[in-house]
């Protein structure tokens, strides 16, 4: 169960930032950045959709729930707030484009360094999707860290904003690396995708010319344990609509 | 009676001859402003349009459809960005042609200003919006302009997926629970009328067709194209064992073709002039994307002068 519950968390936390970053499909700066944002949005979509999958195949061979068959969509669409296992990172509001790119470039940054270690992984089927996904979280590695550079050096307000961004955002970053109950003695070392992490954030703020932010400040936490922020629950009444009002619906 | 300019002689011949007008080439006025002003059109169109089915991509019913939803809207996006590439080549820049979209100045579908208020409306306009468009776009591949035909050759490949995916988001429907039938047969009933609509005024009340057509920019008149749309919608619709909300639509075996009931004109009108239900918000939702982006492209540029210079400087 444990490994279960890990492996909907990477589903949960892809979900629900692609859900994010699904408001700004049709509101984006420039037509360019708003079908660049909504790959993204599809790629994270899509990794949720191979986690979820497998997650499925892994409840339904266990046979705990029997005259149930979990799905993709039982997992994303009837679960509740309290269940969701994702980072509090991945369900802030979208905020402006700062926001939305830091958090992008924090979040794909730890997946990257996440994906990498999972390639190693004893179940096969979970390196396969982390693979697979890595050649995505490069380019969304790249293409994230540009625009926070890009913003950084950019204009007096635009630095202005990713400032802003940066110290709003920086408390949640901590959660990525305090492992959960399913992440204890799952061979995923976090504290080693932590020191690269840092690395990295630190060469792309220094070349924003942005200041780091203190590490050791308190962080915020819960998600992975299902304690969200007040955002969840408006984020899953959305989602979950029409599978809640129709609930012997086929779609 | 004015002569005629050797150079538009010229023109007349290529265009009878299947030639494609390319950019650089002569042309009269008239035929670059009337591909211009129909060109921005529907590149600001692709972009309106992405909003009334991005109002359901956070709400689609299971993660398949939300990826198809997001795929298609990302598309016409993609689509918006050819055309604007393609109306530039006659000397506009996007940035002047999206100031008139927001002044009101230029125009875009009137479908878009319809609201869309069930998931059975993605599958709607899917099957009936993406199909009428297609039919008109098809006949586009072969406008005389080059570069708006070459756009519409990549465009229409990915326009018949939309409608075959909107059908199959309908046909789900249709074969589901009663609350989904009903929601199927709703959305057809409104999306119905204003589809027609989208063929434009009838060809007695068109003032720029005839000009058109000589110059091949249309292939066909609005008539005829509507009349395309009944005929294969019509029979389409078997499928699905649902009804079109037209009570005078009937076979007719001399014609070979559908009969159908008269378009509200009045109706029509309105929404063009802007009191449809959803013309501010549409509207106002490009014009706050566009403002609130406008710190966004400002840093882009400044950044990028600024690894310009010290290219430059380097370099020296
Ligand atoms: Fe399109
Ligand atoms: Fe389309």
């Amino acid at each position: 169960m444990q490994h279960i519950n890990f492996i909907l968390s990477l589903a949960d936390s892809n979900l629900i930032l692609s859900q994010r970053n699904a408001e700004w499909c049709g509101h984006g700066p420039v037509l360019e950045q708003d079908i660049a944002i909504t790959n993204i949005t599809l790629d994270l979509l899509g990794q949720a959709r191979n986690f979820y999958q497998y997650a499925a195949r892994l409840i339904n061979e266990t046979g705990n729930m029997p005259g149930h068959i979990a799905t993709e969509d039982s997992l994303a669409y009837r679960r509740t707030e309290r269940e969701f296992k994702n980072i509090l990172l991945c369900e802030l509001p979208k905020g402006d484009w700062a926001q939305t790119v830091l958090r992008q470039y924090f979040y794909s940054a730890f997946c990257k360094g996440l994906y990498f270690q999972l390639l190693q992984s004893q179940d096969q089927s979970l390196a396969a999707i982390a693979e697979k996904s890595l050649k995505e979280v490069n380019y969304h590695v790249r293409w994230s860290g540009e625009w926070v550079i890009r913003l950084g050096d950019g204009t007096a307000e635009s630095k202005q904003r990713i400032k802003q961004a940066l110290q709003f955002l920086w408390p949640y970053t901590g959660e990525m690396f305090m492992p959960a109950d399913f992440e204890n003695n799952n061979g995923i070392d976090l504290a080693s995708i932590k020191k690269q992490w840092l690395l990295d954030v630190q060469t792309i703020l220094e070349e924003a010319t942005l200041q780091m932010p203190a590490e050791h400040i308190f962080m915020q936490s819960g998600g992975k344990s299902g304690t969200h922020t007040e955002h969840m629950g408006y984020i899953l009444a959305e989602m979950q609509y029409l599978q809640r009002m129709y609930p012997d619906a086929n779609w | 009676m004015t002569t005629i300019h050797p150079l538009e002689i010229n023109f007349q011949d290529k265009i009878d001859q299947e030639a494609k007008i390319e950019p650089k080439d002569w042309m009269p006025d008239a035929y670059r402003k009337t591909n211009l002003r129909q060109i921005s059109q529907h590149a600001h169109s692709e972009v309106v349009g992405m909003l009334p089915e991005g109002n359901w991509i956070t709400r689609a019913p299971s993660l398949k459809r939300k990826a198809i939803l997001i795929a298609k809207v990302q598309d016409e996006a993609g689509h918006g960005l050819y055309l604007y590439c393609a109306a530039e080549t006659l000397g506009q820049s996007r940035e002047q042609m999206i100031d008139d979209l927001h002044s009101g100045k230029a125009k875009y579908s009137s479908i878009f200003n319809y609201p869309t208020l069930t998931w059975a409306d993605m599958g709607a306009i899917g099957w009936l919006v993406d199909g009428a468009a297609i039919l008109n776009q098809v006949m586009l591949c072969r406008t005389s302009y080059g570069p708006y035909a070459r756009a519409m050759v990549r465009i229409c490949k990915e326009e018949s997926f939309h409608q075959r995916q909107g059908f199959e988001t309908l046909l789900v429907l249709s074969k589901g629970t009663e609350e989904q039938k009903a929601m199927c047969q709703d959305a057809i009933n409104r999306w119905w009328w204003p589809s027609l609509m989208m063929f434009g005024p009838k060809d007695s009340e068109s003032t720029n067709s005839d000009q058109s057509m000589k110059w091949k920019i249309k292939r066909k008149s609005n008539d005829e194209l509507r009349q395309n749309f009944v005929d294969m919608i019509a029979e389409q619709i078997k499928l699905l064992g649902m009804t079109l909300p037209d009570s005078h639509l009937k076979w007719n075996e001399q014609r070979g073709s559908y009969d159908f009931g008269e378009i509200n004109w009045d109706e029509f009108w309105n929404v063009v002039k802007g009191n449809g239900p959803c013309n501010k918000e549409r509207i106002d939702a490009r014009r706050k994307a566009h403002e609130e982006g406008a710190w966004v492209r400002e840093a882009a540029l400044a950044y990028a002068d600024k690894k310009n210079k010290i290219k430059t400087v380097s370099a020296a």
